[in-house]
């Protein structure tokens, strides 16, 4: 049988050893976005790669390959925390892996198996419905197989069939057949290279966030506060892609003249992380706060950042993610969101404290504030756009902030009696 | 008096075999392959029935359903609608949009059938 928990162990280990994932993903020759697929046993690890890791670890190889009952008992911790309904003896957790280590093995990989699907149906789910290319591959696919379906039953039908009509449907099966192998190889070409998350190809957005996610969303470059092409120049493809980097780079030129790396890494270790404080200090608004904080090294910043940016329809126009930070990319989110409830108040800066209802059950400090664009004639209405920091909770209980629980996106939040909901949950209806 | 139907598709071969399928049936199928004039062609046309697939090029089967029910002799036109689309918000939109039946894709040679001979028959009724 195929081992699926490695990666687990792979993170349980980093963790011991008190490695951040970038730094064990840069010692192996890896993208930190890649080793994050691997520890949540998204991506099968093997050969060199094990080596390397089990060697930056300090451990043997058989070590995360094997794996200790602790990762097991953990995924069965897990199981049981996410059933619905079902209240599992999780006092006798240790007793039931020991004595039946074959079924609780079973139980673990079936869960696992349920919240990779979950994420499957998550990420498809998206994309089906905003993602132009994919739903174009897709109507080509099911309008030929809709073409195949009707002429083929034509054809098979009892009887004589005038010898005209027989031809001219025999030559358009062939076509048909010819059309629907050519557009599933493009399809599964298409989703396959989708896979990668180093090789997005999708929405310009998309490859403007691939290219910062190659670069740990930090460009030394940029840290002068001056911005240059040159950097565009490479790694875009596409125009469109081109032409929103520009914006982005010269945004973060911007922000980091405004607040220069050294001063910023002496006020972290001064204060902590306190956006409004932070904001006073080096006299910028909180919005460039918190722009500035999502784009710093591992080094300065003591949590891992996430950063939403929305524009006042709700399109995120620019996402990071950390490991748990699920906001859809193409629309859909929830609401509840503070990026998205900080353009009620425009101006005014939202804390809260978020639990993730996945099965992840993340939690995070979430920080936000809705500002103007500049608008260039007098009596135009303001345009605003919200941004909003993720980090993990940190030890600070004094601030207020909300506790606001939330999904991904209705369609696979499990939350009742939202009033936010605008379709029905497919977890209710027993996926 | 024949029966008529105007069957919007731009993939030939579902057209071509449909066509056949109809025709077989005793209707008279007129065939029109494009959303820019689609309305003006179902106007001009006048049939019975109208089979409108939803990706068109040049206007979205869904936008000429919603024009199309802006002319008030229209309103009762029976329309089925096919689509690769098959998920909710999409059958919701079309039922707004005032479809009659909605059919995803690749649908049964009998499915398509019975429902134009149900549309029909409960057009000829009310």
């Amino acid at each position: 049988m195929r081992d699926t928990l490695t990666g687990s162990r792979i993170r349980e280990r980093r963790q011991i050893s008190g490695l951040k994932q970038a730094q064990l993903a840069r010692q192996v020759g890896i993208s930190a976005s890649y080793l994050n697929l691997i520890e949540h046993n998204r991506r099968r690890i093997g050969g060199k790669l094990l080596v390397d890791i089990a060697a930056a670890l300090s451990v043997e190889p058989s070590v995360l390959t094997q794996g200790v009952e602790a990762t097991l008992i953990a995924a069965l911790r897990e199981a049981a925390a996410d059933a619905v309904g079902q209240s599992a003896e999780i006092d006798s957790l240790d007793e039931f892996a020991g004595r039946f280590p074959g079924w609780a093995g079973v139980l673990a990989q079936m869960h696992r198996r349920v919240v990779s699907l979950e994420r499957t149906v998550e990420t498809l789910s998206d994309r089906l419905t905003h993602d132009p290319h994919l739903a174009g591959s897709m109507h080509e696919v099911l309008s030929t197989a809709a073409a195949i379906r009707s002429t083929a039953a034509i054809l098979a039908e009892p009887g004589e069939l005038d010898a005209e009509w027989r031809d001219r449907f025999h030559r358009n099966l062939h076509q048909d057949a010819e059309r629907l192998a050519e557009s599933s190889k493009a399809l599964v070409a298409y989703l396959d290279q989708s896979e990668s998350p180093d090789d997005r190809q999708g929405l310009p957005m998309e490859e403007v966030e691939a290219f910062l996610d190659q670069r740990g969303f930090h460009l030394p470059e940029l840290e002068g506060g001056e911005y240059g092409d040159d950097l565009v120049q490479h790694g875009l493809r596409s125009a469109a892609a081109r032409s929103l980097i520009r914006q982005v780079l010269k945004q973060y030129a911007q922000d980091a003249r405004a607040m220069p790396l050294g001063r910023l890494r002496e006020a972290l270790q001064a204060d902590g992380l306190d956006p409004l404080k932070l904001a006073a200090r080096f006299s910028v608004d909180l919005a460039t706060v918190l722009r500035r904080l999502a784009f710093l090294p591992e080094d300065v910043l003591p949590r891992p950042a996430g950063l939403a940016v929305c524009d006042s329809s709700g399109s995120i126009i620019l996402l990071k993610h950390v490991p748990g930070f699920a906001l859809p990319r193409h629309g859909d989110a929830c609401p509840l969101w503070p990026v998205f409830s900080a353009l009620n108040r425009p101006l005014v800066p939202v804390h809260g404290r978020v639990t993730f209802l996945g099965r992840s059950a993340a939690e995070f400090e979430c920080f936000a504030i809705a500002w103007p664009q500049p608008v260039s004639e007098f009596g135009h209405e303001p345009v605003y756009r919200s941004v909003m920091l993720v980090v993990p909770p940190g030890d600070d209980k004094t601030r207020s902030g909300a506790e606001v629980q939330l999904g991904a996106s209705c369609r696979i939040c499990p939350k009742t009696d939202c009033a936010a909901r605008r379709e029905p949950s497919i977890l209710s209806e027993g996926f | 008096m024949s029966r008529k139907v105007l069957l919007i598709e731009d993939e030939p071969n579902i057209t071509e075999a449909i066509r056949f399928l109809l025709t077989r049936e005793g209707w008279v199928v007129e065939t029109h392959a494009e959303g820019g004039n689609a309305v003006e062609t179902i106007l001009a046309a006048r049939p019975d029935l109208v089979i409108l697939d939803v990706m068109l090029p040049g206007k979205s089967g869904m936008d000429v359903l919603r024009e199309l029910r802006e002319h008030a002799d229209m309103k009762a036109l029976p329309v089925l609608m096919l689509t690769a689309r098959g998920q909710s918000r999409d059958r919701e939109m079309a039922e707004k949009a005032g479809v009659s039946r909605f059919m995803t894709k690749p649908f049964s040679n009998v499915e398509v059938l019975t429902a134009v001979r149900d549309l029909y028959a409960q057009a000829s009724r009310s």
